[in-house]
């Protein structure tokens, strides 16, 4: 599980009607299952990283599999050991996947196209976050009853998002029309090149209008190597406020991949508000990545596309 | 003595194409005529072959002194030799920098030893190429450069190239820059657009080169020193020269057959396509075609850029930029023969003569000229294994690639340097 680019809306759906066990899971008082006992599951993380770190690892412990932990960005890197080296030592301690974020994007292909077993992306860089996207369309699912067609907007810095980029995939295969919204050199013209029927615009009122579904990107400062853009300025043109989302659909959801920060890229209120799903999508991961292990290293057939390592 | 007998001669210079016998004498050659009879001489059998004036590379790295565990002298011009190239122009970027008549005199007498072909070295314009303060250019000049460049980076500023180019006018050396807006290419592994989106990759647009090939062309206006813009990527560049040269300034440029042959949708996650510049849009392709074809390009130059393998096997932002091209620059250029894209007269021209002219030399085959030729094949079938490269490094995006045409006899100073 590298991306979303090259799946197929049928594998997706599959693997979202996969998750639907998993979410009721999440409801049970006892949680655990034994279904990979004696599994292992390697969590590999060069990048900092909390929350999709901790949802992969209590997706695991509820399959019974245990997990190995290595955060190396403070260890061997820095050392100067490099990538190859140290996801070989990983992989001689024998897991039966490997669960990797990385900042460089293409490290997972990378690593799947050296190591036997499977890899799952769990953000690469500024290329993709699958599992991210995965469970944003079993949340829209839930609320909407279907992904097709949706009017979906997406705000913010979309040129450095991974999860803009699978989303912008996943959705596409439903085909959802996309409108994108934010500072202009995020927002570059090639974007609309990504397959999917896309338009820019510089407003956020007009991004607004008619939107079925808003995706608020995270300000990402600590990406701020390009000459910094005010904060006041974005939060002055860009702020998804209780006003603004008046336009969209009134039903219109409202998806946050986190860390939010209220008050910069999102008003407390709308945050906060019956449209947001940003509990359900935490909830969701948990489905989506249980799911998802329960296929790659579980012991049931396996569609050879999903735990594909990239062959080509 | 040497007699090669049977070949299709090409002298770009003369615009000779004809059945005709090139007899040598040690270093030289003694005589071209047809039908020759071979008396006391050892005869070179070049039936079916082409026989060109011998080929130059304008830009490459052999890496020594300093990073011998990626190439050596020894081994770059035996990779030279096997690319049909009789005479290569090392980039100073070695370490120590190629920026004193000692390391360049180091470099000559090493490639005296143990090289294959011809060593001319181009020394660094600025000290330890840092942009600051002029190299020692003029003692160099004497110990043997051909150019002076910075390559890998661009001449820092406008004031130091105006400082460089008004220093080698009176030298009579040709400047070389690697065209470069800094500020631009930082961080970007790629070109910029639909792939860099796609891949997640930070991209450099365009601009990145033209921005700094307007600025040397105004600083050589300016001075009167030839100009020459290193692995020109970009169609803009392109148009800035070709105006240039209307004008009559002493501006020349050289594309490399990656970028001839490969584009930015080319581009993955593998390493072996990470170069700087990076590899272009079609359009640029089309761009550099068209130059290539109505001479705009004077030259095709490798940029030979040797990385041990571990340095390239990483992830994308952290390779090194550059490929390895010796032995697959003429394969390449002639499938652009076969596509009816340049005559064969040109592809030599690029390869000899336009070079050559670069540097202030002629490039010749007739009596008294030195006995460097190169004999090719134009339909030879082959395929280029990077494991089985005479570099040190293999770092090649056309690794299997299989190919129509190849260098079959490399002479250099009348002995064969490579005979395939």
């Amino acid at each position: 599980m590298l991306g979303i680019e090259p799946l197929t809306a049928e594998q997706i759906t599959f693997l979202l009607d996969q998750s639907i066990g998993f979410q009721e899971i999440q409801r049970h008082p006892f949680k655990k299952l034994a279904t990979l006992r004696g599994k292992t599951a390697a969590l590999a993380f060069f990048e900092p990283s909390t929350r999709t770190r901790v949802s992969f690892a209590t997706a695991a412990a509820r399959l019974g599999a245990d997990t190995m932990n290595l955060q190396a960005e403070a260890s061997s890197l820095r050392k100067g050991e490099s990538l190859l080296d140290t996801v070989r030592t990983l992989d001689a301690m024998k897991p039966d996947c490997i669960v990797m974020r990385h900042s460089a994007s293409g490290a997972a292909d990378f690593v799947a196209r050296r190591l036997e077993i499977p890899v799952i992306n769990a953000g690469d860089g500024m290329h993709e976050h699958p599992t991210q996207a995965l469970l944003d369309a079993l949340t829209i699912r839930d609320r909407r009853g279907t992904l097709e067609g949706l009017q979906v907007t997406i705000l913010g810095d979309i040129l450095h998002s991974r999860v803009a980029r699978s989303n912008l995939h996943l959705l596409g295969k439903f085909g959802c029309r996309f409108t994108l919204c934010g500072p202009a050199m995020w927002v570059p013209r090639e974007l609309e090149c990504l397959g999917q029927p896309v338009r820019r615009v510089a407003r956020i009122e007009e991004a607004l209008d008619d939107a079925e579904v808003i995706f608020v990107l995270r300000v990402q400062q600590e990406r701020f190597h390009e000459p910094a853009l005010p904060l006041e300025e974005y939060i002055l043109l860009y702020q998804l406020t209780p006003e603004r989302l008046r336009r969209a659909r009134p039903e219109a959801l409202v998806l946050h991949p986190g860390p939010m920060i209220r008050g910069l890229e999102i008003d407390p209120a709308v945050a906060d508000g019956p449209q947001s799903c940003v509990l359900e999508q935490v909830t969701n991961g948990l489905a989506v990545r249980m799911a998802l292990l329960f296929l790659l290293i579980g012991t049931a057939p396996v569609d050879p596309e999903i735990s594909a390592h990239a062959a080509d | 003595m040497l007699l090669i007998k049977n070949g299709r001669l090409l002298d770009p210079t003369s615009s000779t194409d004809a059945a005709l016998d090139i007899l040598l004498d040690g270093e030289r050659i003694a005589q071209v005529a047809p039908a020759m009879r071979a008396n006391s001489a050892e005869i070179l059998d070049a039936s079916g072959l082409l026989v060109a004036p011998g080929f130059i590379d304008l830009h490459c790295h052999l890496r020594e002194p300093g990073e011998e565990s990626s190439e050596t002298i020894e081994s770059g011009t035996r990779a030279a030799a096997r690319g049909g190239f009789t005479a290569v122009c090392p980039m100073p970027n070695t370490k120590p920098v190629n920026d004193n008549a000692s390391v360049t005199r180091a470099i000559i007498e090493r490639a005296q030893a143990v090289g294959s072909v011809r060593v001319w070295p181009i020394g660094a314009t600025s000290r330890e190429s840092k942009g600051e303060a002029l190299a020692e250019i003029a003692a160099m000049k004497q110990a043997g450069i051909v150019a002076v460049s910075d390559d890998g980076r661009p001449i820092a500023t406008a004031k130091l190239l105006r400082q460089a180019m008004d220093y080698c006018r009176a030298l009579e050396l040709p400047v070389i820059d690697h065209c470069e807006d800094a500020s631009l290419a930082a961080g970007a592994v790629m070109r910029e657009g639909r792939q860099s989106v796609r891949l997640g990759l930070r991209g450099m647009p365009p601009a990145t080169e033209s921005i700094s090939v307007a600025r040397d062309i105004q600083v050589c206006e300016l001075t009167g020193c030839p100009l020459h813009i290193a692995h020109l990527s970009t169609r803009a560049s392109l148009e800035l020269v070709r105006s240039a040269k209307q004008r009559g300034l002493p501006v020349t440029c050289e594309v490399t057959p990656h970028h001839f042959t490969l584009i930015d949708e080319d581009v993955g996650y593998d390493a072996q396509f990470k170069m700087n510049p990076p590899l272009g849009s079609r359009d640029d392709r089309e761009a550099l075609l068209g130059g290539l074809a109505e001479g705009t390009v004077d030259a095709i130059a490798t940029d030979h850029a040797p990385h041990e393998p571990a340095s390239k096997d990483v992830e994308f932002d952290r390779a090194p930029f550059g490929v390895i091209g010796f032995e697959t620059a003429l394969a390449l250029g002639l499938e652009l023969v076969h596509a009816g894209r340049i005559s064969l007269m040109r592809l030599v021209e690029l390869f000899s003569r336009g070079p050559a002219r670069v540097l202030g030399l002629t490039r010749r085959i007739a009596a008294g000229e030195p006995a460097d030729l190169t004999l090719f094949s134009p339909d030879h079938p082959w395929t280029f294994r990077a494991a089985e490269s005479a570099s040190r490094s293999r770092n090649s995006p056309f690794d299997g690639r299989r190919f129509r045409g190849a260098p079959m006899a490399t002479i250099v100073a009348g002995q064969l340097a490579f005979r395939r």
